[in-house]
């Protein structure tokens, strides 16, 4: 049997969606945890400070629905812990030696850490004293920011990478520098909005259910209290996803121009000051946008902080691509003759021997002097084996592959940053309301908020269709493409794994919403506060042991 | 074979530190998958399998750690062997992740309800979330074992192809391994419920124990001699273990019977580690005779990793030998990440396994003693 000369269109089409699939569902999970985590920490620390049992009272309500939530967190984390080496095993040759450390480090210093501890959490009330239980939720909490860090570096490496280089002799990218992986401030910044973000839902979250509660008049005193600490946790965290996500921006347009020209439909580059489209629909056959609202000079503001700079339009985007294809061949061209050298005389591969080779030294000095833009020849690569006679027809049909699907992201990215603004002002109402204790008189609050759950999850999903989708073509951008990432499967499997990861995770996803309903509903075990409020005797941790145990 | 320089240890290095998280994986992660597996034959009502699952609660998901770490890891130090061998054992990956996904699932979700019939069906869950990724765990040896039908196409990086069906990797080798190591975990599970709870099934766990050391032996001595007979790989000529880790430079390999026998003939003291599996798969049985739950556990820990080491010392240098292409398998020496990224790697290991170690007995040790029925339906949060 000889491989087919490349893998198939359908395969890396299935691959793209499995795992936008898995990836987007996995993410549901995540953000709620990571902000339920820190508000519990909130709880639980007055709980101990104070000492009033209402606080653990609320503890030990939002930490059983906690609970419902990180069990498909893990779940379908473990599928994606695997799923760069089932269907992406190309991309994995390619970057694992980079892409893989912050991986396994996430694993060593954070997976572990948040897992082992969450069994201390949820069941080791008893056997704990209070300010080791306490310290116990604070590990999880940093343990599963730590996690988002971690694979945040790693997706960071994907936008915008950084201490990495081609090693020609392995034919793959290499890790040169452990602290610019590391200080990526694509990855910085991705890291501090993406993680507010899981606070903001885990704020609006609270909030919600609380409401739905105080409607009804149960437990009004634990659910003002909740409202209360949510609601300011999210103001300072929205005020953070904001500022963050204009860096974001920022750091786009600069690293990554495709990106950024189609989160604003940028067609034709646009003069200094750019006008900035609020709405627009953008074609992406004809290149242009069908209707077009336009305010003035904001988008060089937005995405440049300033007025001087023009915006590049993908037009250009794609000329520029075109170039770069066929600056690219040689570099693939010098890359095949080292490899047929290698296996021809495998003493070459010693750089002792090679030095003294000057047949190789001179295909060397070819790959160094094109490798930049060695990625643009694989787009190339995906139309033709023989590089070096492609028509420029061709090269033009490559060289279209660069920009990205426009209308989606341009979409996706307005819709989440319309909703950051809703849930600011949102917020903002929210807390004064609970600041001055008239939260039970505003009817629309009461009604409103539960409704407000389910929009955070959608700005999550949207920031990360922005993200992942305005990457394209590309799986780390400008040096490897997505069509030569994926694993060289058959249709048959993609399609039977497609259809086993839908039908599975569409019933876990029934029944997790089943028992989040119920538990929420259900509200607090009424045996331990009683109905209506609870207890607010407690007295503050100094005044009495810390050391003894939670046995109240 | 030459002198090895820096990079070749660190190679040497990390194909034992993926030895130690085998072995981390399949001793932690094996004892809950046993407890899942046995759940429904040694817990008969739902007051004992709360305590079955209660007595492992509190660790499942930090032990489960060792696998996604084992992922982890194989990607950062062993980026080709990840890409290769994940996307090769596709269809066996599929079955692996989506069984082990039940667990979780099934650990938070199963006690929420009252209901029998819910209770039931979370239990055939774990039952399956147990069996079939320590089948699969086996059986994945197995198939590395047999040599796998791929090879490694150069195409301006390397591209890895699987060129069998996914029929073969359910080979009758496979499979005997895969129930190796199903017997393993059950002996260890069964020796956790002995020593956590009480009564009748405690005693039925006990017994399991006694029941799992022979089946395990026999399984053991069966794989033994097909290994010895069965075409092996070897390498044959010279290799420099500093090369790059390049996959597509030839390596002088032989494929031939009797060839995974060849580490063993140049150095006889490996078979300390087959003896030792039998050694200590003995003790742990007489220790479950005599109900004694320390020894038996930790005797099924060392039986664990001396199989382990048994099936590195037979395929060392080799990771993932090609039937197709046996030039190109995957070895220590071209299959690694490259030397700055080991480093950085052994660094952070260092410092955090020694960690993960102490705060994991910390936790064991924070919830130790026996688990009662009545403690668990006093406790609001309990499985
Ligand atoms: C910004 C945050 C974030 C992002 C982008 C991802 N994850 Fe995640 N992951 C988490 C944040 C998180 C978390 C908050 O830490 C979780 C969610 C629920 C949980 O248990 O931990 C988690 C769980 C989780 C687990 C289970 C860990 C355990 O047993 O505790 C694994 C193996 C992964 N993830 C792996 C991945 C991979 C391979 C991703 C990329 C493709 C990924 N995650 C994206
Ligand atoms: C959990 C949060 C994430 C979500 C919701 C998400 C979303 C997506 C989406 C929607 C796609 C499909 C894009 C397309 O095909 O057009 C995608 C692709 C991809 N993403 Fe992400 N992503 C997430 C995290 C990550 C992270 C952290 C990484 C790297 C560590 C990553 C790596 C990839 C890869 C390899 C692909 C496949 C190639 C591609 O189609 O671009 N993703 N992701
Ligand atoms: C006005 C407010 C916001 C702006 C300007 C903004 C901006 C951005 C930008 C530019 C990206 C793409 C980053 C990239 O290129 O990789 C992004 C991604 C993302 N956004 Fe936002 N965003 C805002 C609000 C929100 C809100 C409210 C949420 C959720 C509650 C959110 C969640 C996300 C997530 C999860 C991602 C993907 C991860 C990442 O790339 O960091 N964003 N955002």
């Amino acid at each position: 049997m000889v491989p087919a000369d490349i893998v198939s269109p359908a395969v890396v089409e299935l691959s793209r969606w499995q795992f936008a699939m898995t990836a987007l569902y996995h993410f549901l999970f995540v953000p709620l945890t990571l902000g339920l985590s820190f508000i519990l920490v909130a709880m639980e620390t007055t709980y101990v400070v104070t000492g009033r049992q209402i606080y653990k009272d609320m503890v030990m309500f939002w930490s059983k629905l906690f609970a419902i939530n990180f069990a498909l967190g893990v779940a379908t984390g473990l599928t994606m812990e695997f799923e760069f080496g089932t269907n992406w095993s190309t991309y994995s040759y390619y970057v694992g030696d980079i892409f893989g450390a912050p991986l396994a480090i996430e694993g060593l210093m954070a997976f572990f850490m948040e897992s082992t501890f969450v069994g201390l959490m949820l069941l080791g009330w008893h056997r704990l004293t209070k300010v080791q239980h306490l310290v116990v939720t604070w590990l999880v909490a940093l343990g599963s920011n730590l996690s988002a860090l971690w694979i945040l570096i790693a997706n960071g490496f994907m936008q915008d990478p950084h201490g990495a280089a081609f090693n020609p002799f392995t034919q793959r990218m290499e890790l040169t520098s452990f602290m610019s992986l590391l200080m990526n401030p694509d990855a910085q910044a991705k890291f501090v909005h993406t993680t507010l973000a899981g606070y903001v839902t885990g704020a609006i979250f609270v909030i919600g259910i609380s409401a739905w509660h105080l409607a009804r008049k149960n437990h009004v005193e634990l659910f003002r209290r909740s409202v209360r600490m949510a609601a300011l946790f999210g103001v300072i965290s929205t005020v953070g996803v904001i500022t963050l996500g204009d860096a974001l921006g920022f750091i786009d347009a600069g690293k990554q121009p495709t990106k950024l020209a189609a989160m604003e439909g940028v067609w034709n580059t646009e003069k200094a000051p750019a006008a900035w489209s609020i709405i627009a629909f953008p074609d992406q056959a004809a290149q242009k946008n069908v209707f077009d609202i336009q305010i003035p000079g904001l988008l060089s503001l937005l995405a440049a902080h300033n007025f001087t700079s023009p915006i590049i339009g993908l037009k250009e985007l794609e000329q520029q691509a075109a170039v770069r294809i066929k600056n690219g061949i040689p570099a693939y061209d010098a890359l095949t003759q080292i490899q047929q050298m290698m296996q021809k005389d495998p003493a070459l591969a010693n750089p002792a021997v090679r030095a003294k080779d000057p047949a190789m030294q001179k295909v060397l000095a070819q790959f160094k002097a094109h490798e930049k833009d060695l990625g643009y020849a694989y787009l190339l690569r995906r139309y033709t084996s023989d590089l070096n006679t492609a028509s420029p027809a061709l090269i033009t049909k490559a060289s279209h592959d660069a920009i990205p699907l426009v209308w989606v992201i341009f979409w996706v990215f307005r819709i989440m940053v319309a909703l950051g603004f809703l849930f600011l002002f949102y917020l903002i109402w929210v807390s004064l309301l609970s600041l001055r204790g008239q939260e039970m008189k505003s009817e629309a609050f009461l009604k409103l908020s539960p409704w407000m759950i389910s929009l955070p999850f959608i700005a999550c999903e949207m920031g990360w269709l922005t993200a992942e989708m305005g990457r394209q073509p590309w799986t780390v951008y400008g040096h490897l493409p997505t069509w030569l990432s994926a694993s060289t499967h058959s249709v048959g499997y993609m399609v039977f794994s497609l259809i086993g990861f839908v039908s599975l995770y569409s019933l876990f996803i029934v029944i997790e919403w089943y028992l989040m309903f119920k538990f929420a509903r259900k509200g607090p075990d009424s045996h331990e506060t009683g109905t209506g409020g609870g207890s607010l005797a407690g007295e503050p941790a100094f005044a009495r042991p810390a050391q003894r145990l939670n046995r109240d | 074979m030459e002198v090895l320089g820096t990079y070749a240890i660190l190679k040497i290095v990390w194909w034992l530190l993926l030895g130690v998280l085998f072995a981390g994986l399949a001793i932690m992660v094996g004892m809950d998958m046993g407890v899942g597996t046995i759940l429904r034959y040694v817990g008969r009502t739902d007051d004992e399998r709360r305590v079955a699952l209660n007595i492992i609660g509190p660790h499942w998901d930090g032990n489960q750690v060792w696998f996604i770490l084992g992922g982890g890891a194989i990607f950062a130090a062993w980026p080709t062997i990840y890409g290769s061998s994940f996307s090769g054992l596709y269809i066996v990956m599929l079955i692996l992740l989506w069984s082990m996904i039940v667990r979780p699932v099934g650990f938070e979700y199963r006690s929420k309800l009252p209901s029998a019939k819910w209770r039931n069906m979370w239990d055939w869950g774990l039952f399956v979330s147990g069996f079939v990724p320590m089948l699969v765990y086996g059986a994945a040896f197995g198939n590395v074992i047999d040599g796998f039908p791929f090879k490694v196409v150069p195409d301006g990086t390397v591209i890895s192809y699987y060129l069998g069906s996914f029929v073969f990797l359910f080979n009758p080798f496979a499979i005997l391994m895969g129930l190796l190591s199903v017997s393993l975990s059950v002996y260890m599970g069964a020796a956790m419920l002995m020593g956590r709870s009480e009564g009748a099934m405690k005693e039925r766990a006990r017994q399991l124990v006694t029941v799992a050391v022979p089946s395990a032996m026999a399984l053991f001595t069966i794989g033994g001699i097909w290994v010895a007979m069965m075409k092996g790989f070897a390498i044959n000529g010279p290799v420099d273990p500093n090369m790059p880790a390049n996959p597509t430079i030839p390596l002088p390999v032989a494929h031939e019977a009797g060839a995974w026998l060849s580490n063993f003939g140049h150095h006889p003291i490996l078979w300390i580690f087959p003896a030792l599996g039998y050694v200590a798969l003995a003790i742990g049985y007489l220790a479950a005779r005599s109900d004694r739950f320390q020894l038996t556990w930790w005797s099924g820990a060392v039986a664990w990793i001396a199989v382990l080491a048994t099936v590195a010392s037979a395929t060392f240098p080799f990771m993932f030998p090609s039937t197709i292409d046996p030039a190109h398998s995957l070895t220590v020496w071209n299959a690694s990440a490259s030397e700055r990224t080991l480093w950085w790697m052994l660094g952070w290991s260092l410092i955090f396994v020694p960690a993960i170690i102490s705060y994991t007995s910390w936790c064991f040790w924070v919830m130790r003693g026996k688990v009662t029925p009545e403690q668990v339906k006093a406790d609001d949060h309990a499985y």
